[in-house]
């Protein structure tokens, strides 16, 4: 069975929750149980937030430090911060402006996500450019089309937002890829 | 319509399916962080099963609590939930229903909150359910807590007592894929059966019912769906490992993955109280040593009644502050399974922006106005987002909900006594005014104790996911209007503004320090919308930009701390961080300089 254990970190109001579960309901579109942490409440008024993601055959619903597969920040300054969860082969998706090296083996991949999303003009939208580059690298446990499926199956009584987020998430995907 | 395909439920939206699955029909709650999410799930749920339900944010937890039980006393089906500092505030009813006990299926719901994340206090439910003298379960992830709640209502309805279910933060917030299963549709009908020597008990007759309740607590203790799960049947030790909540569940990952299966005998409780006494007796003879694992108190620890061979909380095995994290456990099982302890990655350093303000709240306009206003004062404040407002030197305290008024009224006379004067602002929010702030204000006036209360109107309970308040009416009951329920305290200088309107707002907090020193209580209602209230459409509004006149004096970020606006270490000037500005204008009354000007166009 496939396993994943992934960390998604932001701060409040960027959607991190959105991404987490619309991660999570693609797992379970495809067969794989999942199990998934939140965080709500004082913590989300601007303050740090985080997810932890879990693919396969977990109980836990934490990812202990040193065990996950991969880290989507949607700020740069959350892979500091959070870098200590990866594994010693982990992988980094971070939204960056400025790139900047991270020792290691670790694998780090970068977009300037607020640039784009406010080219888009929609810039709510950070959470699914940042997504759409880490589905990109071909590391996650699902693909950009599987993420795609759920986001229509998610939206679609809501056209408009659908559009919005396809396009957020396909910017992600598509613009010029810098490692 | 959702059976046997699974979903992504989170663990307060399993609860709620559960109940729904159930056949429950009344559901009251007060929004708690991290149990907010149960009742409203519990709403959508009734609705897409089409469930005829009374579903109830009540004015606090005790009302909550008092509106389910009435409903289980008439034959239905009821919960209440609350996070654990609402149970202090329904304490009242939950120690003495559980003498009366139920007739319909009747679970409270306690969401425990180590860490603490999100709360005053890591209290430990269970304790209060050992208080009271009833039963409490503990799932260790959502879809367990979604079988439990079946399981409470039926212990309820067999024992007839009330039956509490106590996830934590780690239940309530994890999601997981859950399959849903058909509703059973009771059909039962209220019907409230008058018996005064029960229901209306006098103290002879509480004295046999707590008898009576004694003995229903000794069958609960050999009640077989709720005994301890023994997780690796095959293993033989004279080693064990008993774990409840979700520490169980982080200690079974740990146990298969770093193959500790033989290395301990490895029970699951489900019930924390009253414990097993068959378990007991087995515990205290089949083993050498025993660790138990548990969030936050050492309940299960102090029933084992061993404290030679049972290592825990009490023993000082495992922290007994804290939330008792997935590496925090292996650490520990190692340890006790006599095993290397493997070269374990710290957790991650504490650090990163602390929580804040959003952009654009009228509270922080409102703290600003009273610290200009009354820059010496005392600022008792209260809980919700608007205890944030500690960052910016405006709440000097934050006890319970709705003791911002009770401790006003505290420093006044506690100074008047000692023959001097302060100036005291104290704040609440609109939703904890209700549920609180209204007894304390009555005691307030009826002393004659002086102070400017001001309740910060957003009309909505924002921290715990903007859930309504009673100033919203509902649609089949009427608003209850702030300022009339003021008036009705007694309080003669009572006036609404918005705070966004900085210059206005601050004369108008001086004008009711004047009053309150004079004539005693005096409110102002700062009346703005919540920002992240969806039901609210806010107008696009222009954001500001900061021109070269700005002196990077840090009044703004300092004083103010919005978010959107940064201290450019570079260019040694503040600017306006476009993703986050909302346009609220406020710091263009805040720059001593006048360098923050209205942009155009923008957003």
């Amino acid at each position: 069975m496939i396993s994943q254990q992934l960390l998604i970190s932001g701060v409040g109001g960027q959607g991190i929750l959105f991404i987490s579960r619309l991660l999570a309901e693609t797992s379970i579109a495809k067969g794989l149980p999942v199990i998934t942490s939140e965080t709500h409440g004082m913590a989300q008024r601007g303050g740090i937030v985080i997810s932890h993601l879990k693919v396969g055959d977990f109980s836990s619903p934490l990812v202990r430090p040193g065990q996950a597969d991969g880290l989507i920040a949607l700020k740069s300054g959350n892979v500091a911060l959070h870098r200590s969860f990866l594994r010693s082969c982990g992988w980094i998706a971070a939204n960056v402006s400025e790139p900047f090296p991270v020792s290691g083996e670790l694998e780090m991949t970068t977009i300037d996500a607020d640039a784009i999303a406010l080219k888009l003009g929609n810039p709510q939208a950070v959470n699914l450019v940042v997504l759409g580059r880490a589905l990109s690298t071909g590391s996650l446990f699902c693909t950009t089309e599987e993420v795609t499926m759920t986001l229509i199956h998610k939206l679609q009584e809501k056209p408009a937002l659908l559009e919005r987020a396809l396009t957020a998430l396909n910017a992600g995907t598509t613009d010029c890829p810098r490692s | 319509m959702l059976e046997n395909k699974p979903t992504l439920m989170q663990g307060n939206e399993a609860m709620a399916r559960g109940m729904v699955e159930n056949g429950c029909v009344v559901a009251a709650s007060y929004p708690g962080t991290p149990a907010s999410e149960i009742l409203s799930s519990i709403e959508t749920w009734g609705k897409t099963e089409g469930v005829t339900m009374h579903v109830e944010w009540a004015v606090n937890e005790k009302v909550a609590f008092e509106i389910a039980y009435a409903a289980s006393q008439s034959g239905l089906r009821a919960v209440t939930a609350m996070k654990q500092v609402g149970l202090n505030v329904a304490s009242d009813p939950l120690m003495s229903a559980a003498y009366l006990g139920t007739v319909g299926g009747f679970v409270i719901i306690s969401a425990d909150d180590p860490g603490p994340h999100s709360s005053q206090t890591e209290q430990d439910s269970r304790l209060m359910a050992m208080q009271a003298k009833l039963p409490v379960l503990d799932p260790s992830s959502p879809s367990e807590a979604r079988e439990l709640v079946g399981c409470a209502l039926r212990m309820s309805e067999e024992f007839e007592l009330p039956v509490m279910l106590r996830p934590t933060t780690r239940v309530c917030h994890a999601c997981q894929d859950i399959t849903p299963v058909p509703v059973q549709h009771l059909e039962r009908k209220a019907v409230f059966c008058k018996d005064p020597q029960r229901w209306a008990a006098t103290p002879k007759f509480r004295y046999e019912l707590h008898v009576e309740l004694n003995r229903k607590l000794s069958r609960i203790a050999a009640y077989a769906p709720t005994a301890p799960r023994r997780l690796n049947p095959s293993t033989m030790s004279r080693r064990a490992v008993v774990a409840s909540g979700v520490s169980a569940a982080h200690a079974s990952e740990v146990v298969s993955i770093s193959g500790l299966q033989d290395a301990f005998v490895f029970y699951q409780i489900l019930q924390p109280y009253p414990l097993h006494s068959d378990f007991v007796e087995e515990i205290r003879t089949a083993y050498d040593e025993v660790l138990v694992l548990e969030e936050t108190t050492g309940v299960i620890e102090m029933q084992l009644r061993d404290f030679l061979r049972v290592q825990g909380k009490l023993s000082g095995a495992v922290p007994e502050a804290g939330e008792l994290l997935p590496e925090m456990i292996e650490r520990i099982l190692c340890e006790f399974a006599g095993r290397a302890v493997a070269d374990l990655s710290e957790a991650a350093p504490v650090g990163g922006r602390r929580p804040t303000l959003c952009p654009g709240c009228p509270h922080r306009a409102s703290f600003y106005a009273i610290k200009k206003a009354a820059p010496q004062g005392i600022y008792p404040s209260d809980i919700g987002c608007y205890t944030l407002g500690v960052n910016l030197g405006a709440v000097d305290t934050v006890l319970c909900m709705g003791a911002a008024i009770g401790q006003a009224a505290g420093f006044y006379q506690a100074y008047r006594v000692s023959g001097q004067q302060r100036d005291i602002v104290a704040t609440v929010g609109d939703s904890t005014f209700f549920h609180a702030g209204i007894p304390p204000l009555i005691d307030a006036v009826v002393q004659g104790a002086r102070f400017v209360l001001v309740i910060l109107d957003n009309t909505t309970t924002a921290m715990t996911g903007n859930q309504p308040t009673p100033a919203q009416g509902t649609p089949s009951g009427k608003a209850v209007d702030i300022a009339s329920v003021v008036a009705g305290c007694g309080v003669e200088f009572c006036r609404s503004a918005d705070p966004l309107d900085l210059p206005a707002f601050t004369s108008l907090i001086k004008e009711a320090l004047a009053f309150s020193c004079k004539q005693g209580v005096a409110v102002v209602i700062a009346k703005s919308p919540c920002l992240v209230d969806k039901r609210i459409r806010h107008a696009k509004r222009p954001q500001p930009l900061v021109d070269s006149t700005c002196t990077g004096c840090k009044q703004c970020t300092d004083q103010f701390e919005c978010p959107a606006l940064v201290f450019d270490e570079v260019s040694r000037k503040v600017m306006v961080d476009i993703m986050n500005c909302s346009g609220c204008g406020v710091c263009l009354d805040v720059c001593p300089l006048k360098a923050i000007k209205l942009g155009e166009g923008q957003p």
